[in-house]
């Protein structure tokens, strides 16, 4: 039995559950899943602003946390955390490990998924109308094609103790320690599409144990300020229970299992990765105990014949604004200010059509769905722009937070801001335009 | 004779994306529900319940042995997680738009 832990299914998620995995669950490898296609495209700017970053920002905090626990148990560690810079990543790691007193400890890197280069102002991109880059009209900022299980394998034959990747497919961190692990051929599609579900399952971390599912009344979560991080217990020929801690809050349920099951999954019969053309559409799902969950059935079929791209483009800003209203006749006084914005915005050159206004409380996230409206005493006018001019911007922000004194009556809460922002496409790439490559680093 | 419930009462629901394409998929509590669901929740009606936001054509597909249901909608999410000006730009509360839609129950079902 392959035990692996999950210590991360974003970004930003939460360290304490994954130090409580590191320390205490017996697993053979902790895995932390972090890229989003945002994130990539930040680290991409991230790097070109400054050489020594690019890669995940609780890289060295997540280390600093589990190093000493994952060695004493002979956990590895499999991430992506290097995103877009993988030898600085791996640098900061044995800079933590030394820290810590852990010689000897070694870091492999995995690189070659950044086709920047290769790309030219002729490719499509498929999910654009099939349109060409040259026609995005924005500044590219970086290119990384979605390597997959093939190209971690290397890495995990150098028997380091932390496998550090970019883009590569989410699901293929937890195929390629399994595919080490049980000798399985890279044809053996079925094998492929059990270990791809696996991965499936887990790469977003508590999404499987009870996160972003609590629904009370209706779906209650126990203790999910304590949730914990999933773990697999997978067999030889990739059939798997799913499990956490007992320690930990949340649960792993028949109901968190099919959630997780059709995440982000289009066909069910053709979940395509670099690895496998996975089919989900027969498992049968079965709870064989408390938070025990078996999942069985999975399929697979041969993979596809080219990679994936994530392009990223320069978003310029995303400017965002707001001010609020309460008690009688809030939401008359909201719409007012909202009325008045559009006035003022559309006076500014170039600002019509660049921007939204929602009021929150009345009706936000679904105002495009429909126009039901809820009753409230409490609404937030919220205004959102995207320009590659940043001063358009700030004048945005401005004209917001001018209704403080020159607004309706009773208006507070002001806040803005201006965030950096990316645009990403999606095109193929031919697999032999990429060269994987795998470096060890000793602390 | 039947009477109208929302979905919610009778299914729960999870949000994904992808670029400018949501997937929703939905799950029976009851079993006994399913069909029910399955009859009257098909793609055109999410199609037809939500035509501004929905620019693309919706697909359904089934997994009858866990009682679920996948709708993927095309051109969904006003440009997807890095193009749109909304508030939830990777449409997470897409679920609660499908499961707040009404179903006809038999008039004696028993409430949940």
């Amino acid at each position: 039995m392959l035990r692996m832990g999950s210590g991360a299914g974003f970004s930003s998620d939460r360290l304490a559950p994954a130090i409580d995995l590191a320390r205490d669950g017996a697993l053979d490898w902790l895995v932390f899943e972090t890229i989003g296609e945002r994130t990539l495209a930040f680290g991409h700017r991230d790097r070109q602003l400054d050489p020594s970053r690019g890669f995940n920002p609780q890289l060295a905090a997540r280390m600093r946390s589990v190093l000493q626990h994952c060695r004493d148990n002979k956990t590895r560690i499999m991430t992506n955390m290097g995103v877009a810079n993988v030898p600085a990543a791996a640098q900061v790691i044995i800079d933590v490990a030394r820290e810590l007193g852990l010689k000897g400890l070694r870091v492999a890197t995995v690189e070659g998924d950044e086709v920047t280069d290769q790309l030219t102002d002729e490719t499509v991109l498929f999910d654009y109308g099939n349109k060409k880059i040259s026609e995005v009209g924005r500044p590219l900022v970086g290119a990384n094609a979605y390597l997959g299980c093939d190209a971690i394998l290397p890495a995990i034959a150098t028997d380091a103790d932390i496998i550090i990747t970019g883009r590569v497919a989410d699901p293929s961190l937890f195929l390629a320690p399994l595919a080490s692990h049980y000798d399985w051929q890279l044809d053996d599609w079925n094998k492929l599409g059990r270990g791809t579900l696996v991965g499936h399952l887990m790469e977003c971390g508590m999404q499987i144990t009870g996160g972003y599912f609590a629904d009370p009344g209706l779906k209650d979560v126990p203790r999910l300020a304590d949730c914990g991080y999933p773990i697999a217990e997978v067999d030889t020929d990739g059939e798997v229970t799913i499990t956490k801690l007992e320690t930990a809050g949340g649960g792993v349920t028949e109901r968190t299992v099919k959630e997780q099951l059709l995440y982000e999954v289009h066909d069910p019969a053709r979940y395509l990765t670099p690895d496998v053309t996975a089919n989900f559409s027969g498992v049968n799902i079965s709870e064989t105990g408390p938070s025990r969950v078996h999942i069985s059935q999975a399929t697979g079929h041969e993979r596809p014949e080219k990679l994936k791209v994530t392009v990223g483009f320069d978003g310029g800003f995303l400017g965002e604004a707001g001010i609020s209203y309460a008690g009688p006749n809030a939401a008359a006084r909201a719409r007012l200010a909202r009325d008045i914005l559009i006035d003022l915005l559309d006076r500014i050159q170039g600002a019509a059509g660049n921007y939204r206004i929602d009021l929150i409380g009345l009706n936000s996230l679904h105002a495009t769905a429909h126009d039901n409206s809820t009753d409230s005493e409490d609404v937030r006018v919220r205004v959102a722009m995207r320009t590659m001019d940043r001063d358009l911007a700030a004048m945005m922000l401005w004209e917001v937070e001018a209704l403080l004194c020159c607004g309706p009556a009773g208006g507070g809460g002001y806040r803005g801001q201006i965030t950096p922002s990316v645009i990403t496409h999606s095109t193929m790439i031919d697999r032999d335009a990429v060269a994987p490559t795998t470096k060890v680093y000793t602390a | 004779m039947t009477r109208q419930i929302p979905l919610h009462k009778l299914a729960h629901a999870r949000a994904g994306d992808k670029g400018n394409i949501s997937c929703v998929s939905v799950w029976a509590y009851d079993p006994g529900d399913y069909l029910l669901i399955k009859e009257q929740l098909t793609a055109e009606r999410i199609k037809q319940s939500f035509p501004r936001l929905i620019q693309g054509e919706v697909v359904r597909y089934e997994l009858d042995q866990l009682n679920g249901l996948n709708f993927v909608m095309y051109d969904a999410l006003e440009g997807g997680v890095n193009t749109s000006l909304g508030l939830d730009s990777h449409g997470k509360s897409w679920s609660y738009l499908i499961l707040s839609l009404p179903m006809e129950v038999p008039e004696n079902r028993k409430a949940h």
